[in-house]
């Protein structure tokens, strides 16, 4: 019988830093042109209209957003396009204080995961504005109607980032 | 009720192998896998001419550079001239090696093989998280700038909001598997650290602070596994894999439920009903649960069925996953306190539940008696649930 506690040495030379030790550093560039395919190429082609469009499955009623030609649940072809307005409610929401690569932010970024309304759970993950960190940090933002705000026109690309960003409705604005 | 499958070979886990777990090891990929397919053989008193197959795990090819990482992991793992697999389900990838080692002795196709995982994130410059960034689709998520915390973290508020958690009871799970790190030969993070120390560690994204958070590591782990025969044959204390499951949900993850993780469940009934278990939160007697961030432990040990849903952070408040408690959960110190080298952390778990049942697991063996344990995974878009339910024989 073995006692394979903190006793036991174990295989591995750690070291703090690659300068003490035979290191080879390489570094490789690497680049892809990604089709966007059928539904994804439309999907951007009505972003820069400044308009949202899903499928919609007629089987299980969901409107997918982003769009797929297939419904992967019912795997069935999806059925037809359908605009939907880009109006949802916060399903969660977190301050972020770094970047895409760990740096400090001077300005800590709200991201949020926004499930479109009608579309039976389809959810964006987009920027959220408007909001204080400390309406994040309190979960009062959870459940909030919010809406897309569009870049202006002449800025758009095709992008999921032609929506610049979710804000809160006010009471004033609610039809 | 078990499972009515009509399997060749019972199959049983006879030795198992661990290098150290560090940020930055000077040993290559090959000479990491070597030293823990070496030890994992040398264990159970085997060569690697008692060697039919070889079943290798290994994450994202990008962390080293090196396409074809089963390829290149082969000579190094003992798979020259044998047939040999490479498996890979992100993070999930660990317990899903030992997984498809299983398939091949159950089936009858092999008598013995060798399972070995390894990862080695340091080579990835400046950092592996610039790795990570390639896991999102390039054409809706990517132009956001995703960081890999920001998903974790929608994902954990997501959970806090929906059961009314409170974040120290989350931190109670980092300072309980830092502190069980403690005592385990591979860790890397082992600690004793308070509820304080991470609720006052650096930001950084709400609610994920750095303590929340297991490291980025370097290490190697491997199992033996072979057919009953002869298991018998050469050990007095086999331990018998009785259930495996795996299940993977769609990578739009913004349309799942954040709060639960379902894909998990999927993957826990199917190994639960190989193993004959209908009460797992009884039967099982410890666990080794997924824990790269400490609210996973908990989502983890919701959706294994361990805890009813949340819930989990109150059995850890009141000590019943500690050592000595009721329902251990990752005794070892688990990714938070040994490391994290992706595949090779999942493959950790199912050695600690196989040197607890063996009552092999020194200092850190459990209090109570303990039978049956359970290792599990998880990874890629937050999407995959990996499942092993052992026994000792």
């Amino acid at each position: 019988m073995i006692n394979m506690d903190e006793k036991v040495r174990l295989k591995g030379t750690p070291i703090k830093r690659f300068d003490e030790t035979i290191t080879v550093e390489r570094s490789s560039t690497a680049k892809y042109a990604w089709t966007a395919g059928q539904a994804i190429s439309r999907f951007l082609v009505e972003l820069k209209k400044g308009k949202l469009i899903g499928r919609r499955c007629n089987k299980c009623r969901r409107i997918l957003i982003p769009p797929r030609m297939y419904c992967e649940s019912c795997f069935r072809a999806t059925d037809e396009w359908i605009y939907v307005e880009p109006i949802g409610t916060v399903n969660t929401a977190v301050v972020s204080y770094i970047t895409t690569t760990r740096e400090k932010l001077e300005k800590p970024l709200i991201i949020a995961v926004i499930e479109i309304e009608g579309t039976g759970g389809s959810g964006l993950f987009h920027y959220l504005e408007g909001v204080n960190p400390e309406d994040v940090i309190n979960r009062k933002v959870f459940g909030m109607r919010v809406k897309a705000v569009w870049k202006p026109e002449a800025e758009r690309e095709g992008s999921i980032n032609d929506i610049k960003y979710f804000v809160p409705i006010t009471g004033g604005e609610e039809k | 009720m078990k499972m009515n499958i009509n399997l060749k070979n019972r199959v049983a886990i006879v030795g198992a192998g661990l290098t150290l777990f560090r940020r930055r090891l000077k040993e290559t990929p090959k000479e990491l896998a070597w030293a823990a397919a070496k030890m994992a053989l040398e264990s159970a008193g085997l060569e690697l001419s008692d060697v039919d197959a070889v079943v290798i795990g290994t994450a994202p090819d990008a962390f080293d550079g090196i396409h074809m990482k089963g390829e290149y992991l082969a000579d190094g793992s003992g798979g020259t001239g044998k047939p040999v697999m490479r498996v890979y389900v992100g993070g999930g990838t660990g317990v899903f090696t030992p997984i498809a080692g299983w398939w091949h002795v159950a089936s009858g196709l092999f008598d013995v093989v060798l399972a070995v995982a390894e990862e080695k994130m340091s080579p990835a410059m400046p950092h592996p998280q610039s790795v990570f960034a390639h896991i999102w689709d390039p054409i809706i998520e990517r132009p956001i700038g995703p960081n890999l915390i920001w998903i974790f973290a929608l994902e954990m508020h997501r959970y806090m909001y929906k059961y009314n958690i409170k974040k120290e009871d989350i931190a109670r799970v980092s300072v309980k598997n830092k502190r069980n790190a403690l005592d385990h030969p591979a860790a890397q993070l082992g600690a004793k650290i308070t509820v304080e120390d991470v609720l006052n560690s650096e930001m950084l994204v709400y609610p994920v602070q750095r303590l929340d958070i297991s490291p980025v590591s370097d290490g190697a782990a491997a199992v033996v596994m072979v057919s009953e025969h002869i298991a018998r044959r050469i050990t007095d204390s086999p331990v018998w894999v009785e259930g495996v499951g795996w299940s993977l949900d769609t990578v739009h993850w913004t349309g799942r439920d954040l709060a639960y993780p379902k894909y998990v469940e999927c993957a826990a009934r199917m190994a639960y009903k190989m193993a004959g278990i209908t009460n797992p939160a009884r039967e099982i007697d410890v666990a080794e649960v997924y824990d790269p961030f400490d609210y996973k432990e908990l989502h983890h040990m919701e959706g294994l069925m361990l805890a009813r849903k949340g819930e989990a952070p109150i059995l850890t408040r009141e000590g019943i996953t500690e050592r000595d408690g009721d329902l251990p959960i990752n005794p070892s110190g688990g990714l938070l306190g040994v490391g994290n080298p992706i595949a090779a952390a999942g493959m950790m778990k199912v050695t600690e539940i196989y040197w607890q049942l063996r009552g092999e697991a020194g200092k850190r063996q459990v209090k109570k008696p303990v039978y049956t344990g359970l290792a599990q995974a998880w990874g890629d878009l937050m999407q995959v649930g990996t499942v092993i339910v052992l026994r000792a024989g």
